[in-house]
């Protein structure tokens, strides 16, 4: 396999030039052309939004994702079962338990293992966790968009307990590697559960304090009411998840709807829809996900089984051959791992990684036409999306 | 498919496993999804396989956007998951990722035109097309699979994978055919205007190829498979096994 120079000279002018020449930034009408991003921070990264304006209205938006893609699924080709944790760890990175979950279970599913009981409601309350940990900040986030500043730094001193209880279970804040094929590295600590119970009742508090805030807030509805609407059949045809698709009156949570290893369908809690479809819509559904997840995590911690938390597995994975795919509901929407096993001693023949952030973005073309500047910062934070997770 | 494998996992049973696992039993919708889309597509429908809860169906290349419509239209799965590529091709990627030589040498991939070893519900060519649909009301999905072409070969070396694009019936598919166009080559018929999604303008080559070498490996190679040790204890553990 040679490589040519050209090759090598692209692959490091494409780590530092910003080059694209694809992209029409001039045009005939005498309209304006601008560059949001890819520094805004209602971005959450580095997304860059090429806005067409005709006065105050957008005429057409092109979003140009990318500079933060780090090719995972050509990583994860290179990389064995284990040491791909690592990488899907910084997908999502506000809620990075979470994208180890379904991967796991895609290898636990191809070998036939499953994980023991207590494992699988451990799993559930760290996945919950990093659901609250990840929400909580776009509770905040998105009043910050709206030039309210005081909601974020409630969101960021409450989302504090959340990540400490996190690291001191897995050892890792933001990107706890703690997800193993047949368990979990680790048993709780002492004491996490009494804590992790009284965080909770924090974190609804701090959704009825965000209510106080935001809810009901004249400039925040005005903002936010029958902006952004995205339409059920449109939702679905740019498939839209999370809470995205349910504020688009789209029923759809696959910890309620599918069978899974986890343990989300023993639990009493409940789906929240909006029929709205706006801003608004997003954030509320969001702000009742949490809500329930503060729930599910208090019913788990009460309902933990004892026993083993690491079924036995061979000491060197080898994954059988085979195909699977396996989807779960993470904090930004459905997230799910094609994989594709060859059963070779190393990592998957193929991993295609579907994101939620990818999907959620590529609504943003239709979503913006036609709406005025200010109301692109509303909609672009209500869909609430992650880079890392649109560029994997 | 591999729920049924016998895994290290899997219980030991009474019988002792002769040929192949039985194929798993689909579920009530699963098979009716596959019975529609048979019916849909007449010749275009290739071949189909079932998980314990899971199905595949290949079509053939013409009969993608039908049986995208198929799935649409006449059996409400109307939810886009995603539209990716497959390359079937075996390659060594810098690191000890293929089949082990010294294991089985007879298994060293023997692929070219013709005799590619495709996954699920088989295939012909190198390069595939896979897609993911959803119905939101039932909660069932199914994969969808075409084959896409060969891509170049050496009677055609500037060949290019083919497939339909989705765009007219699932604007979400603009996208992700973006993506599949940029990581594979594979020319979508029908897409609005395939760009770069996330590499650079003037990126050149398709780097989820299995030929496309990963610059990282080629520069600084990879320790790979020679620093694991078997753990202390372990069945089969090659050190001791060494000593002896």
């Amino acid at each position: 396999m040679t490589v040519t120079e050209y090759q090598k000279s692209a692959y490091i002018a494409s780590q530092a030039a910003d080059v694209r020449v694809n992209f029409q930034l001039e045009s005939d009408d005498d309209g304006m052309t601008l560059n949001m991003g890819p520094q805004h921070p209602a971005t959450h990264g580095t997304l860059r939004v090429i806005v067409r304006l005709d006065g105050e209205k957008v005429v057409w938006a092109d979003p140009a994702p990318g500079y933060m893609h780090r090719g995972y699924e050509k990583l994860c080709e290179v990389r064995d079962y284990a040491q791909v944790t690592t990488l899907i760890n910084r997908i999502d990175w506000l809620g990075s338990f979470a994208n180890e979950v379904p991967f796991i279970l895609a290898a636990e599913d191809l070998m036939g293992i499953e994980a023991p009981p207590r494992a699988q409601y451990i799993r559930t309350v760290l996945f919950e966790m990093a659901r609250i940990a990840n929400i909580t900040l776009f509770l905040g986030d998105m009043a910050a968009q709206l030039g309210a500043v005081t909601p974020v730094f409630y969101a960021f001193r409450d989302r504090e307990y959340v990540l400490n209880l996190i690291e001191s279970a897995t050892g890792g804040r933001f990107h706890p590697n703690f997800d193993r094929i047949g368990g979990l590295k680790d048993d709780l600590p002492k004491g996490w559960i009494d804590e992790t119970k009284l965080v909770m009742r924090r974190i609804r508090g701090f959704c009825d304090e965000m209510d106080d805030l935001l809810t009901g807030n004249r400039i925040f509805e005005a903002r936010t009411r029958g902006i952004g609407v995205v339409p059920r059949g449109i939702a679905l045809e740019y498939g839209l998840s999370g809470a995205n698709a349910r504020a688009s009156g789209v029923d759809f949570d696959i910890r309620r709807d599918e069978e899974s290893p986890l343990p989300w369908r023993q639990l009493d809690w409940k789906v929240w829809t909006h029929p709205d479809g706006d801003s608004f819509a997003r954030f509320w559904v969001r702000q009742q996900e949490v809500r329930e997840s503060t729930k599910m995590v208090e019913q788990l911690l009460d309902g933990l089984p004892a026993g083993p938390i690491r079924a036995k597995t061979p000491a060197r994975i080898r994954v059988t051959a085979g195909e699977t795919w396996v989807h779960t509901e993470n904090p930004l929407g459905e997230m799910g791992y094609y994989v594709v096993s060859d059963g070779s001693p190393g990592g998957p023949f193929r991993c295609k990684i579907r994101t939620p952030s990818f999907s959620n973005v590529s609504i943003v073309p239709w979503l913006l036409r036609g709406v005025y500047v200010p109301d692109v910062i509303t909609i672009l934070a209500s869909l609430y999306f992650i880079l890392g997770d649109i560029d994997r | 498919m591999a729920p049924e494998a016998d895994g290290p996992g899997a219980t030991a049973t009474e019988e002792a496993p002769t040929g192949p696992p039985e194929p798993p039993a689909p579920t009530p919708r699963h098979a009716e999804i596959v019975e529609v889309l048979r019916a849909a597509l007449g010749e275009g429908f290739c071949e189909h396989a079932y998980s314990a809860r899971d199905a595949w169906v290949r079509v053939t290349p013409a009969a993608w956007l039908e049986a995208a419509r198929a799935c649409r239209d006449q059996l409400d799965l109307a939810y886009l998951c995603f539209i990716a590529g497959l390359d079937w091709k075996q390659a060594d990627l810098g690191a000890e990722k293929l089949w082990d030589p010294e294991e089985s040498p007879a298994a060293a991939p023997d692929d070219g035109p013709g005799h590619w070893v495709t996954g699920v519900a088989g295939g012909e060519t190198r390069f595939q097309v896979f897609a993911r649909l959803y119905d939101v009301v039932r909660h069932v999905g199914i994969t969808l699979k075409a084959d896409a072409g060969d891509g170049p070969t050496e009677a055609q070396p500037d060949g290019a994978p083919r497939a339909e694009s989705w765009v007219p019936l699932f604007r979400g598919a603009e996208w992700h055919e973006r993506e599949a166009w940029e990581m594979y080559g594979i020319e979508f018929e029908g897409h609005p205007g395939l760009r770069h999604l996330y590499l650079p303008g003037e990126f050149e080559g398709h780097p989820l190829r299995k030929d496309f070498p990963l610059l990282a490996r080629e520069l600084k190679p990879w320790p790979g498979l020679v620093n694991v040790e078997g753990l202390p204890g372990e069945e089969g553990d090659e050190g001791e096994e060494a000593a002896e």
